[in-house]
């Protein structure tokens, strides 16, 4: 029932026991944190070493779309509770970029809309990402693997 | 009304954000599209057509057959890439 776009880091521990911390029907907790990867695949085999992620968000809308994808989940699945923190500002590797925590009574119920909440904000919420690298600054395009893992959950 | 730019388009174009008097006949997103490609060469690149981009009226994600009656604030970026 929370979201979050924050510049600065955040703790894990810390944010999963206040999502639970008072709710005793939930009995399973899917978490998914993404990090920032020192090696960029390009072209399915290229790899590009990056100093640095500096991601751009559009402030109103970027936390309006993640509350969208939010409720979408809620609506497919029975959810006691849901929880997105993403980071923006610069990155470096090893660093936490995004939280995404899904409780819900089943574990079934709590991996899947962990997964189909990560899917779709990599492609509905308003992001972007500037690589540092060696060879000097690089736009991160789109990746066609994550347009088909957001269009697995489309609804028929 | 705003125009705003976000990533690649915001250096294309030169500035993040500008203050624009469309004329009457511009009435949908498109068509501010082909009107704002006149303003310069970085914003005829960055809105070039067939170029990857999509738009935002006030905030929400819209098609370019959307009308910019009452609109405040429309916004151009590239394709997402957050997660």
């Amino acid at each position: 029932m929370t979201v979050r776009v924050q510049e600065s880091d955040f703790d894990v521990g810390a944010e999963l026991d206040r999502l639970t911390r008072d709710n005793r029907r939930i009995g399973g907790l899917a978490v998914f944190v993404g990090l920032v990867r020192e090696l960029h695949v390009r072209d399915g085999y290229h790899r590009d070493r990056i100093d640095a992620l500096t991601l751009e968000h559009y402030p109103g809308m970027t936390e309006a779309a993640l509350e969208e994808i939010e409720a979408e989940a809620r609506r497919r699945w029975p959810l006691e509770a849901t929880l997105i923190v993403h980071r923006y500002g610069r990155l470096e590797p090893g660093d936490r970029i995004v939280l995404v925590a899904v409780g819900s009574p089943h574990r079934e119920a709590a991996f899947e809309a962990c997964e189909f909440l990560v899917d779709w904000l990599k492609t509905k919420a308003p992001f972007w990402k500037l690589e540092d690298t060696p060879q000097g600054e690089k736009w991160v395009g789109a990746h066609a693997g994550d347009d088909q893992a957001a269009a697995r959950w489309e609804k028929k | 009304m705003k125009v705003r730019y976000f990533a690649w388009m915001k250096r294309t174009v030169g500035v993040a954000e500008e203050e624009v008097a469309p004329p009457s006949n511009v009435t949908t997103v498109g068509e501010l599209v082909a009107w704002l490609r006149e303003r310069s060469g970085g914003h005829a690149e960055a809105l070039a057509e067939g170029a990857a981009f999509g738009a935002a009226v006030d905030k929400r994600t819209v098609p370019f057959d959307a009308k910019l009656a009452g609109a405040t604030e429309v916004a151009f970026f590239p394709p997402f890439t957050g997660g």
